[in-house]
């Protein structure tokens, strides 16, 4: 039973871990000065399972992913888009059928048992139910892979403490997991999965179990330790919530394949794929009120209104486009949805007007030369 | 009650006490590797070897539906074997823990299985060995039901223990049988049960209380 063996003792550099600041030359984060290299890199990745009744299914097909140093990429799909897959291939739980998982340099892959184990204390990972031992404390959960990484008693007593401290636990070291709430038991979560200082944290669907307030402080947590600690933080979810407020980078998901990816406030703001259109659309202020999705349709008839999505992006965010369009045009806007929204940290509004159809044309020049996305979305009567 | 009785009931609660002692000892240091294998073994598991498991299933199951008394008679070589002799106390500690390992192999194979897949999942991701999983994450986490799987063990030992009469193992089943039913002495049969029933409380109450205690799922007022 070779793969049952311990592998050879391998000492982890305790110096390397734990003695902190790891991420600082200087007075700065050593990651603003790193160019943006892959941490985590998928190349050709497919993924085909054996189905039940002997078809196989397959999960990922040929999908490239490429992770910067220091960034923060949110997977978002549907259920069973294959996002569960993609994240367990980056640390070695599932094998791709065929491809590269790259982390760090290394083929996660191709590495052996033994090598892998000790590759996976670089890559955290995070759990949409937390996965705690009912049976340690707080403070025994976090402490429990440094002793599996063979660290001694007070070494390991020092590193969890710092871990407590960095995720707001500290009087709460003692306390069992059933008597923490959801939020407290991610931090746990989070404490574990930072305590071999590893360079890429995964977080599966960290924030689905939790409620909205909850969720927020926990990604405030996760950014933070992305800004301060330089990780790099891989993320899947289905939530847009989580995508907007944390990533700086998304990969949309569906069907296995990755259908859209880049900057997020780019790929929010100007959607390409009908799946990402899907995912904004279950966003308040995109989707349109009944009274209006109800009588809309595809053609024109006589004096039917044209509706109008207007996307206001970055600096024209404020501008007063609708006055202007009575003043210079004479062309009254019905103003018939909207919104200001934040994304990525920038600004991007939303409005949905209903103009006269015989005016269609020259609204839509009108908007364009003032650099606004527009979209007929349909026509009322 | 006569003060001889009075000896011949406590001499017999030793014997008892020693037999399912040592059996349920003998039976856990087999049954929990056993069971612990038997949990991990299956296709796609920590240890998997599907074939192994089949087969040692096989054997467990086998044991376990031998008739005890059957089971005390069949082996008589082996006991002879391992205990010198066929007859007696320490002989008749062979049969109960043959009977008794395959049943807590089974036990804790139940216990084990109950822990939560994500927590081996949750120490897979951080680089632990199979044999770190089994050691810091199942065993820990498995306990309270572990606990509670060895007490259901040695009640039933206390009952098998009954049996033991058969090759001389003495007890307080042979106690009833010899006195109570063969000499016609209903006070006897009487307080062999009673010190029966006496002692499975015992072992269950402070079971349960181990277990409740070990149990950190549940919040503690």
């Amino acid at each position: 039973m070779a793969h049952v063996s311990d592998p050879p003792k391998m000492k982890v550099s305790e110096g390397e871990l734990m003695n902190a600041p790891l991420g600082y030359i200087g007075d700065t984060p050593a990651h603003r000065l790193i160019p943006a290299q892959p941490v985590v890199r998928l190349e050709k990745v497919s993924k085909t399972f054996p189905g039940r009744d002997g078809q196989a299914v397959t999960a990922l097909r040929e999908t490239d992913l490429a992770v910067p140093q220091g960034s923060i990429l949110g997977v978002i799909g549907r259920s069973g888009a294959g996002k569960s897959t993609l994240i367990r291939l980056v640390n070695g739980l599932e094998k791709p059928s065929s491809g590269k998982v790259i982390v760090d340099g290394a083929d996660i892959a191709a590495l052996p048992e033994a090598a892998l184990r000790h590759a996976r204390r670089s890559i955290g990972m995070i759990f949409q139910h937390f996965n705690l031992l009912s049976s340690r404390t707080a403070a025994q959960n976090i402490a429990l892979p440094l002793e599996v990484a063979g660290f001694d008693k007070a070494e390991i007593r020092t590193r969890v403490e710092e871990l407590l401290a960095l995720v707001g636990l500290s009087d709460k070291r003692n306390r069992y997991p059933s008597e923490l709430s959801g939020g407290q038991k991610q931090r746990v979560g989070i404490a574990r999965a930072l305590a071999t200082k590893p360079k890429v944290l995964l977080s599966d669907e960290a924030t689905s179990a939790l409620d909205p307030e909850t969720t927020r402080s926990i990604l405030d947590l996760l950014a933070r330790i992305n800004d301060e600690l330089g990780l790099t933080i891989l993320l899947i979810t289905h939530e847009m919530a989580v995508i907007r407020n944390i990533a700086r980078e998304v990969a949309v998901i569906e069907g296995g394949h990755i259908v859209e990816q880049g900057d997020v406030f780019e790929v929010f703001t100007r959607p390409q794929h009908e799946v990402t259109r899907s995912f904004l659309a279950d966003e308040s202020g995109r989707a349109l009120p009944p009274y209006v999705s109800s009588r809309l349709r595809p053609d024109a008839t006589s004096r039917s209104q044209a509706v109008i999505r207007i996307g206001f992006r970055g600096p024209h965010a404020t501008d007063p486009v609708l006055a202007r369009l009575a003043r210079d045009l004479n062309i009254e806007a019905n103003i018939l949805s909207g919104s200001v929204d934040e994304i990525a940290g920038r600004p991007f509004g939303t409005l949905v007007v209903g103009v006269p159809e015989t005016s269609v044309s020259t609204t839509l020049d009108f908007l364009k030369k003032h650099g606004l996305d527009t979209e007929v979305l349909g026509y009322v009567a | 009650m006569s003060p001889e009785m009075i000896n011949l009931i406590a001499a017999s609660t030793g014997e008892t006490l020693y037999m399912v002692a040592v059996s349920a000892l003998i039976a856990t240091l087999f049954g929990l590797p056993l069971g612990v294998f038997l949990a991990t073994s299956g296709k796609g598991e920590l240890f998997a070897a599907p074939w192994v498991n089949r087969v040692l299933g096989v054997v467990v199951n086998a044991t376990r539906s031998t008739p005890f008394i059957i089971l005390v008679v069949a082996i008589i070589p082996f006991t002879r074997l391992i205990a010198g002799t066929s007859i007696g106390t320490n002989a008749a500690i062979v049969p109960l823990t043959i009977a008794a390992t395959p049943f807590i192999a089974r036990l804790i194979e139940g216990a084990i299985r109950e822990v939560d897949q994500g927590l081996i999942e949750a120490a897979r991701a951080f680089g632990a060995t199979p044999l770190q999983i089994v050691l810091k994450v199942l065993i820990p986490e498995a306990l309270p039901g572990i606990v509670l799987g060895l007490t259901l063990a040695i009640v039933s030992l206390l009952g098998f223990s009954a049996m033991v009469g058969a090759v001389g193992g003495g007890g307080l089943g042979d106690l009833g049988i010899r006195y109570g039913y063969q000499r016609f002495m209903p006070e006897m049969m009487l307080a062999v049960v009673v010190v029966l029933i006496v002692l499975v409380q015992a072992v269950q109450s402070i079971g349960d209380r181990l277990a409740r205690r070990l149990n950190k799922r549940i919040r503690h007022a």
